[in-house]
């Protein structure tokens, strides 16, 4: 049996996706009544093991143990009947119906078979919100309520299923800081009627406000689970990047020259503003930053696919206005998406199709596709990229994650592309292939290419990048040169000031 | 024959096996009919089915980029009565064709620019067009039809080159140039680039709404040119002419192997597309059956394409 006083313990859970160990030997456990805080970089496996807790996937091995008895998690419905119950960042609402209807969606209470017994629905829900403390209207529509209000819908859905594990993921990410004063009270409501939270959050400040005890994970292993009273801000963060470094990334430092991008003030919305830097010949300038820091977003607006508000791109020194991806390629700019399935390559169509895509006026004469022109060149990218691929020709749907990465670089390098940006570039492939990627970054900065590299991944990061941006909130919040850039002070960027939300 | 097959991947495997039931079927009617496979007979197959054969053209391009478009009979109609009325006030043939093929190309640059700047799902801006269209054709001529051409415009339905009917050699023209175009041109590697992605293809840098524009409008010019054939045929244009040749038109296009979902097609899958449809007709014809039934064929043909597709589809992946 099992310590006591846990409603909830996991034990050696492991999960692996094709490619990826995504959990190896991790636990948690859950007393009743405690907000458990879970905390990591991205894709050190939080969403993973809270998917497994809510049933959405199942383990490959590991125990559970529900009130002691070791449990098998079958499907969500089963997680709802054992009490577990999640809220997702997105939320599950149909906001056209009322906060009653959503509530009890599926299970409303019956006069007759199909005939939905209305009084009952509205009572019944209004006394859940009710005992949360928190002021709806159960007939009101769920489009009326602002997103901290339908955050409590959600609460109020999985306490109505009798939810005793309540799991909350970056449950403030769109919160003011009074409906974050508001959660936190329905938070420490919820404790002491005895339901134990689990607490996804990156914000620091908000940990230690509400939370009672820790479990960092890191690349998928369990790394400890302390109160979180014994714990500094710096405790955490280290125990969240503390890796070792010993991964061979093969950096080959490129003569840095004269700036060939620079961006000045530039405002595209609440989510990227007030965004200034400068990219040198030869330089790879990495950008870190969590999830939804706004990364992606300056890519594509490097890129000419998002409107700018105000500010002004400079490429060498003249000022140039990208409307759309056309003008960012003819300026000399290309982009290897994050998703190369969604964004990156169009799958129904050849090795051969996606790599002439950007180029293809190259290979035209009097209108007309030259064939042996472009299959020329293509065979020269699958040669020079040891793309395996049965044939050009040969479908990208049919390729491995690092084959079809490698396509997508191609249609950039036969173009005249003079600056790179990576949005993860190796997200999702294989060693090997890996070290290919960085090997050719580092002959394209020898060439004189300036390279813009994205990633979530610190040793790529640090290994790769010359200069280090990281973002926070749309912004920019630091800069730091390879020489002082560690693990620590990227996620401490990364994190935020300390406190500075509630002051 | 095991080698040839191995080396094509699903889609021309596919073209293979829609070219084998046109095949099957020529074969089943000239077994059951003796009139089915005579030169006349052929040659009549060929010129009943180029008008909708010109048509689904348009409709594959349309279709390869993941749209639909509705109006193009209606489109046929009102482009033949404007070309008509045309050629009736004494203007050269030539400038009545080229002012029906403006009204055609027009039409369908409407539908582009709907979808493209008015951001409106093809279905619902081209079923506009298709009333719109509909309508402007029926009050331009108060519902009458305009009947009686010169021979020389009606040469265009009921002359021969070299024996061969002058509609079928248009359908030919217009296949090899769409299949061209298809094939070897940025405009046809575009086109399937939109359909397959439209995401990856404009962060590719492709200008999705000048060739959708292009394409729409296209669409619009062959049936404007369905119309030219048409009128010459029935020696009339009229208003309510190629109603539900959309549907044949999306018929021949979805059994010739193009995938509603975009990104996938050929116009010569279409043209088998619609010979089938021809035959189908032509054969049912001559064996005596009633139209009646002949929709009820016409109708499994289309489901049994598109279930032997999606089932071969699924147990191949």
């Amino acid at each position: 049996m099992t310590n006591s006083g846990c409603i909830l313990e996991m034990y050696d859970i492991r999960k692996e996706f094709p490619g990826v160990l995504a959990l190896d030997r991790v636990q948690l456990s859950l007393k009743k009544g405690e907000v458990h805080v879970l905390l990591g970089e991205n894709g050190a496996g939080k969403s993973t093991l809270m998917k497994i807790l809510s049933g959405a996937y199942t383990k490959d091995s590991g125990e559970i143990f529900i009130d002691g008895n070791l449990t098998e998690i079958m499907s969500p419905a089963h997680a709802q009947e054992l009490g577990i119950g999640i809220i997702y960042q997105e939320f599950n609402l149909n906001p056209y119906l009322s906060v009653a209807e959503n509530i009890f969606m599926g299970r409303e209470p019956v006069k007759l078979p199909g005939i939905i017994h209305w009084e009952r629905l509205y009572r019944e829900a209004q006394t859940i919100l009710d005992s949360l403390n928190v002021k709806i209207n159960a007939r009101h529509k769920v489009e009326s309520l602002g997103v901290a209000m339908q955050q409590m819908v959600e609460v109020a859905k999985a306490l109505s299923l009798k939810a005793r594990i309540l799991i909350m993921d970056e449950p403030t990410a769109s919160l003011s800081n009074n409906e974050i004063e508001s959660l936190f009270k329905t938070i420490l409501h919820l404790k002491q009627q005895g339901v134990s939270i689990v607490y996804i959050s990156h914000r620091l400040v908000e940990i230690f406000e509400i939370g009672d005890r820790v479990t960092v994970l890191r690349d998928g292993k369990y790394i400890a689970t302390t109160p979180i009273e014994q714990l500094t801000r710096d405790d955490m963060i280290r125990m969240m990047v503390n890796r070792d470094l010993d991964d061979q990334i093969p950096k080959v430092k490129a003569i840095i020259g004269e700036t060939v991008l620079k961006v000045e003030n530039l405002n595209v919305n609440e989510r990227l503003k007030e965004i200034n830097f400068e990219l040198h010949k030869g330089e790879i300038l990495g950008i870190s930053g969590l999830m939804g820091a706004g990364r992606t977003r300056l890519a594509k607006t490097l890129f000419g696919a998002e409107k700018i508000k105000s500010g002004s791109i400079y490429l060498e020194g003249r000022e140039v206005f990208l409307k759309s991806p056309r003008d960012a390629i003819n300026a000399g700019i290309g982009l290897v998406t994050e998703d190369r399935k969604t964004e990156g390559l169009i799958l129904d169509l050849s090795v051969k199709q996606n790599i002439s895509l950007p180029n293809i006026k190259r290979f035209i004469k009097g209108g007309v596709i030259n064939f042996k022109k472009e299959n020329e060149v293509v065979d020269e990218y699958i040669g020079k990229l040891k793309i395996k691929t049965p044939s050009r020709n040969q479908q990208t749907l049919f390729l491995s994650g690092g084959n079809q990465q490698k396509v997508v670089l191609s249609k950039w390098l036969c173009t005249d592309t003079k600056i790179f940006i990576f949005d993860e570039p190796t997200r999702g492939i294989d060693v090997g292939a890996k070290t290919e990627i960085y090997q050719l970054m580092n002959r394209l900065t020898a060439n004189g290419a300036a390279i813009i590299m994205i990633s979530s991944e610190m040793p790529e990061i640090l290994g790769m990048s010359d200069r280090i941006l990281v973002m926070r909130d749309g912004r920019i919040a630091g800069e730091l040169s390879d020489k002082e850039a560690t693990q620590e002070k990227i996620m401490n960027l990364a994190l935020g000031e300390p406190y500075e939300a509630a002051v | 024959m095991k080698q040839l097959f191995s080396n094509l991947n699903f889609d021309q495997m596919r073209q293979f096996g829609t070219f084998f039931g046109l095949l099957a079927l020529c074969i089943l009617f000239t077994i059951l009919s003796p009139h089915f496979f005579t030169t006349s007979n052929l040659l009549n197959v060929a010129q009943q089915s180029a008008i909708i054969a010109v048509i689904s053209v348009g409709m594959t391009f349309v279709i390869i980029t993941a749209g639909i478009d509705l109006s193009v009979g209606s489109v046929l109609a009102f482009s033949g009565v404007v070309m008509a009325s045309v050629l009736h006030s004494g203007l050269p043939i030539p400038i009545g064709i080229a002012v029906g093929m403006a009204v055609g190309f027009s039409c369908g640059l409407v539908n582009g620019m709907l979808v493209t700047y008015g951001k409106i799902p093809p279905f619902i801006a081209t079923l506009g067009m298709m009333s719109i269209a509909r309508g402007a054709g029926l009050w331009f001529t108060d519902g009458r039809p305009i009947s009686g051409f010169d021979d020389s415009f009606r040469f265009l339905a009921n002359g021969e080159i070299f024996h061969i009917p002058v509609p079928v050699i248009i359908m030919i023209l217009v296949y090899v140039a769409a299949h061209f175009v298809l094939t070897r041109t940025k405009m046809g590697r575009y086109t399937y680039a939109i359909g397959g992605n439209i995401n990856a293809a404009r962060l590719s840098g492709i200008n999705i709404n000048l060739y959708l524009n292009i394409i729409y409008g296209v669409a619009g010019l062959l049936s404007a040119l369905a119309a030219v054939m048409l009128t010459a045929r029935l020696n009339s244009a009229q208003p309510i002419a190629g109603i539900m040749y959309e549907l044949d038109a999306i018929a021949a296009t979805v059994i010739g192997g193009t995938s509603l979902f975009g990104g996938k097609g050929t116009v010569i899958g279409t043209l088998i597309g619609a010979l089938i449809i021809g035959v189908l007709r032509n054969g049912l014809n001559l064996l005596g059956v009633s139209s009646f039934i002949q929709q009820i064929v016409i109708g499994s043909v289309i489901i049994g394409a598109i279930l032997l597709d999606t089932n071969l589809k699924n147990s191949k992946n």
